[in-house]
Order: structure tokens, then sequence, then C-alpha cells
């Protein structure tokens, strides 16, 4: 009689415990749907004004009150996207190099960990370095190939977003390097297999998903990246004309006129939230189903 | 685990409980402004001096104008703060009379990036045209003969203006509505604009000085205060009489040596006074002329009635010292009459 009382005591808490569990995990799921419906309330004025049209409107002028996202769209997009392709050489590398080549040691350590700083550092300092080293050097440049020696805009910007997802990528690259299974790497060597071989032919495929998966993390955070950017893009609500011109991001906007913006310039900038969140959002979903394809493919080639 | 997460949750709940706690109990004694950003070293000196004088809490946020008037029309705050007089529009979203009063002048002087760094004059003409991008050079003749004398260098001048909606933008632009009949037709006055294509916008004061710094050949425009804070080199002006003004601190003050109407809505920007530098403008604070609203007290009432009060008589005292340019006595006369216009249930608050 005692034991089985005691038994319900248990068995209650351990449902209270679940219960907690759940609750936590709704309330996040709660989150995102309350982020997502305050946008939208917040922004129907200016869905109401500009409909879809805002997607392809090129002013942003808040003296006539006429607003288009597309400047902001396509710098968000050109920005990171320039950023990955910059970024992708070098993570790779360093994933392969901390993961396969370097696994121990004191030189591993301290770049392992270099590499784990970077991540962590706030991205108004990477701007701010990049305001001082990154803006000279972009206008040598520029002065070099004779276009407008501005030091910042989508080419600067570009840089300072890649070097600041290079170590995600790479944190993550060297993660799942290092869960490649021993015995096949060993297996392959025994076949007479040279270490690029291995590498290529083992570790890669094996380890692909993970890699695209830390990639994908990355254009993530370079899509949402506010303060480094705005110090180094330019800020300028048009459609850039190259690689060099100063252009804006629909982070950035938002950062930088929300604080002033009243009635429909602040609901304007709420759509371009939305939009924001949307595109964020789409590009988690497209890199899930990647992933998703892709492990079960690379399984199917090892095995 | 269990246990940890719930000793957890206490914890959360008695913080939450103590901060809420502290919240209300403050209610009473302490005013809540927030606004403009521009004024907020003096207005901190000058609270933290009344807090010691009369043992009255004074809390102002540094949100922007744009968020002091949305948080006086939601009723949030005590009082806002702003560069700009409020428009038609943000009067009538605000439901019950608004008044303004002038708490000090700011001005906003144009910077510069030249080999030296020479004292530049500039005249109006001069200004719209570059910031309109029209003088691309430092070399072209316009600047010259403004300048008899100074060697200027073969550089391209980089325009650079605020990314963020602000009220320096919204006075430099008010400046050049007036002066330059191409600017008001196509960029006009705002806090943010839609500038020429291709100019670099930078965030902050602090932005446009960094870009400034580090770009030879540049031109933005910033706060006379924060140039003067910073050691920027900056250019004189011509003014409306036709005389080449140094931005001084005096020279500020003076451009508000106009006729000013009751309300203090006047803009001084391209000033009529002979000595006044012509990129100026008064900063307000902002409060309901009824002040029975929101189930406020009349204590509260009182004590922010006598906080304005103070902050245009015996506040003004600390408004030089921080490099900011003091009230005329035309103006604290037009300010008190205001305060004095305060009403409680239709009675004046202060006798």
């Amino acid at each position: 009689m005692k034991m089985g009382k005691q038994q319900t005591g248990t068995d209650r808490s351990e449902r209270r415990f679940t219960k907690t569990l759940m609750v936590s995990a709704v309330l996040i799921a709660c989150l995102l749907f309350a982020i997502a419906l305050t946008l939208l309330i917040e922004s129907i004025p200016a869905i109401k004004t500009f409909g879809l049209g805002f997607f392809i409107g090129k002013t942003w002028n808040a003296a006539s009150e006429k607003f288009g996202a597309l400047p902001f769209l396509v710098g968000t997009l050109l920005t990171s996207f320039l950023a990955l392709l910059i970024s992708i050489p070098f993570s790779i590398a360093i994933s392969i190099f901390l993961g396969e080549y370097f696994k121990e040691g004191a030189l591993s350590t301290f770049l392992r960990s270099s590499v784990e700083v970077l991540a962590g550092i706030p991205s108004v300092i990477y701007g701010l370095w990049g305001l001082f080293l990154l803006m000279p050097l972009a206008r040598a440049i520029e002065i070099r190939l004779g276009v407008p020696p501005h030091g910042v805009g989508i080419f600067t910007s570009s840089l300072i977003l890649a070097i600041m997802v290079i170590p995600f990528s790479a944190s993550i690259g060297r993660e799942v390097i290092t869960l490649v299974p021993s015995d096949l790497k060993e297996a392959a060597y025994s076949l007479g297999a040279t270490r690029f071989e291995v590498l290529k032919n083992i570790v890669i495929p094996y380890a692909r998903s993970g890699i695209i998966a830390g990639i994908l993390l990355a254009l993530g955070r370079a899509i949402g990246e506010t303060m480094a950017v705005t110090m180094l893009i330019g800020n300028s609500n048009f459609l850039p004309t190259g690689i060099f011109s100063p252009a804006n991001t629909m982070a950035s906007v938002i950062a930088n006129e929300f604080a002033e913006a009243t009635g429909i310039v602040s609901s304007s900038l709420i759509y371009i939230a939305l939009v924001l969140f949307l595109v964020t959002m789409l590009v988690n979903i497209i890199g899930n189903y990647i992933i998703q394809k892709i492990s079960i493919e690379a399984s199917k080639e090892v095995t | 685990m269990f246990k940890l997460f719930k000793s957890l949750c206490i914890v959360a709940l008695i913080t939450f409980a103590l901060f809420a706690g502290t919240e209300l109990r403050a209610a009473d004694q302490e005013l809540l402004g927030a606004g403009a950003t521009f004024p907020q070293p003096l207005y901190s000196k000058m609270f933290d001096a009344y807090n010691q004088q009369y043992k009255v809490k004074i809390n102002y946020q540094g949100i922007g104008s744009g968020g002091g008037i949305n948080q006086l029309t939601k009723k949030t705050v005590d009082f806002g703060g702003t560069d700009a007089f409020m428009t038609e529009k943000e009067l009538k979203a605000a439901g019950e009379e608004v008044l303004h009063i002038p708490t000090c002048l700011g001005a906003v002087v144009v910077t510069y990036n030249l080999p030296g760094n020479p004292k530049l004059n500039f005249t109006s003409e001069l200004i719209a045209d570059i910031f309109l991008g029209k003088i691309t050079k430092w070399t072209d003749p316009k600047i010259a003969a403004a300048n008899p004398g100074i060697k200027l260098p073969d550089l391209p001048i980089s325009v650079v203006h605020r990314a963020d909606g602000s009220g320096t933008t919204y006075i430099f632009s008010e400046y050049l509505t007036k002066v330059s009949p191409e600017w008001k037709e196509k960029i006009g006055t705002g806090k943010s604009l839609n500038w020429p294509a291709g100019q670099i916008g930078q965030k902050g004061n602090p932005g446009v000085a960094g870009y400034v710094k580090q770009t030879p050949g540049a031109a933005g425009y910033v706060e006379l205060l924060y140039a003067l804070q910073n050691k920027m080199p900056y250019g004189n002006v011509k003014n409306k009489a036709g005389k080449i003004i140094e931005p001084t601190i005096k020279a500020v003050s003076a451009s508000a040596n106009v006729s000013i109407p009751d309300d203090t809505n006047v803009s001084l920007t391209d000033s009529a006074a002979a000595n006044g530098y012509p990129i100026c403008s008064f900063t307000w604070l902002i409060f309901y002329k009824e002040q029975n609203y929101g189930g406020r007290s009349l204590e509260r009432a009182e004590t922010l009635a006598k906080m304005l009060f103070w902050v245009v008589n015996d506040g003004q005292k600390y408004v030089e010292p921080l490099q900011y340019a003091p009230l005329s006595k035309e103006a604290v006369a037009k300010a008190v009459k205001i305060i004095r216009s305060m009403t409680y249930n239709g009675k004046p608050i202060l006798k």
C-alpha cells in the first residue's frame, strides 16, 4: 500500500516534468507564431498601400511616402551570397585541416579555439575593424580599378560578412569531419588509397551533409547580420550598379530608420522585416531539405 | 533535475516580483521622458542636478525625436523631447493639445577631410551643390571663389550623409530647402531623405565622422556639439544678411534673435538675425496641456510643471558649460508663458 502510494507520487512528478517540458517546447512554437503575427499586423497599412508591388518598387522616399523594397532585397541577397562564395573555400580548408590533418596537439587546440573565439566576437567589433582596415584597402583597390573610391559598399560588406561566417561553417565542418568512422578510412588506406583519395572519396562524401549544414547556417547569419553591414555598406537606398557601389540591406535599413519612423514609414519598415523573416525561413527550409536529401545519398554512396 | 528547474522558476518569479515592486513604488516620485538624443547629455546633467535639489527622479531615454512623439502620444511618458516641431499630422494623432517649450539650441556644421584641414567658407549655394552632387571636385572654381588664397587639393568630394532618421538631417535639409529651389524640388525636408544615388550614408554622428576621418576628400554634416567634442574641422557659412559666420555657441544663440511666435513654432534655419549662424534649430520638450489624463494625479502634474519651469530658468546655467547654446530672454519668457498655460481639470497648475 505504502509502495503504491510512493509510486503514484513519482508518477505524478514524472508527469509534471513531462508537462513542463511540453509547455516549454510549445511556447517556443508559439513565439515563432507570435513574431510572424506581430509583423503581419503591424505591416498591414503598408501591405494595403503597396501590395506585392513592394517587392519590385525601386524607390524608397520618405518625403513622397513611396516605398519599395527591391534595393534592400537585392542588397541582402547579393552581399550574403557573395560572402558565402568567398567563405566556402576557406571554411572547407580550415575544417579539413583541423578535422583530418591536425586533430590533436597544441597547434590544433590553439587554432581550434581561435576559430571559436572568432565566432563569438560581437558584430560591431567586426564593423569597426572593417572601417579601419578593410575600408582603406577597398579604397585602394577601387582607385586602382578606376571606379568611384567610396571604400564602402557591396564588396567591403561581403568581405566582412565572409570573415564573420567562416568560423561558423568551419567549426561545424571540423566537427563532422572528425566524426567520419576511422574503420572506413583505414579500409580505404589498406586498399592503397592516398591521403587525398581518402579525403575525396571517403571523408568529404561522408561529411557532406554536415559541411553543407554549416554553410547554410552561415548563410542564415549573413542574411540577418545588421551592425557590421550597416557600418560598411554605404546605406544607399538604390539598386546597386556594381559590386563596388554602395547599397543597403533589409536588416540595415530597419536598424537605421526605425527609431525615427512614424505612420506609413514604420509600417513599411515592418513590412521589410516580414519579408526578411520569410526569406530566412525559406533559406532554413531549403537548407533542411538539401541536408536530408544529401545525407540519404551520402549514406548510399559510402555503403 | 526537476528540483533544479523548480528552484530556477522560483528565483525567476522572485526577481520578477522584486522588479515589478520597485517599478510601482518609484512611480510617484519619478517623471518619465523620452525622445531626442541630441540634447540627452544636457538633460542628464540637468535632471541629475534637479534630483539632488528637489528629490525628484527624472528618467529620460534618448530614443530619437520620432520615438519621443510616439511615446507621448501613447501616453507612456510624462514628456517627450523632439528636435523638430511636431507636424500637423502628429499633433492630430496626439488627440488633445500638445505644448512645446524650447530648452536650448543646436546647430549643424559641414565637416570635411582635406590635407591640413584649412578653415573653409561656404555659401548656401555651395553647400546645396555639394550635397546635390553637382560639385564633385574640391578644385571646382565655385569653391575656390569662396575661399581665395586657400590651396585646395585635386580630390573628388566623397559626400556622406546620415543613414538613420535624425533631427540633424531634418535641420540640415530644412536649411537647404529654404535656400535652394533645386534642393526643394528634388530632395525636400525630412528626417530621412531620398538622397542622390551613389552617396554614402552612415549611422549616427559617429558613423559620419568616422567615414569623413577615414576618407581624404570627404564632406559630411554633423552636430556642432559633436564636431567640437571631437575636434573635427568644420566650415563657416554665409548667412542671410551676407555675413560669413563661424559656428560658435554665441552665433548659434544669436540665430534666435528674431521674433518668436507664442507657441515657439519657429524655424531658425536661414535666420534673418544679422550675427546668427544659419543652420540652427531649437530643441523642444513636449507635453499635454491638460494634465488630467490616464489617471494622473494632480501631484504628478505639479511635479512636471515645476520641473519644466526650472529647465527654462535655473536649469539654463547648465547649458553653456556643456557646449549647447542657451535660450534668449525672449524665448525663456515665451516658454514660461506656455508652462503657465498647463492645466489640471481646466485650472492652471502653476500659480
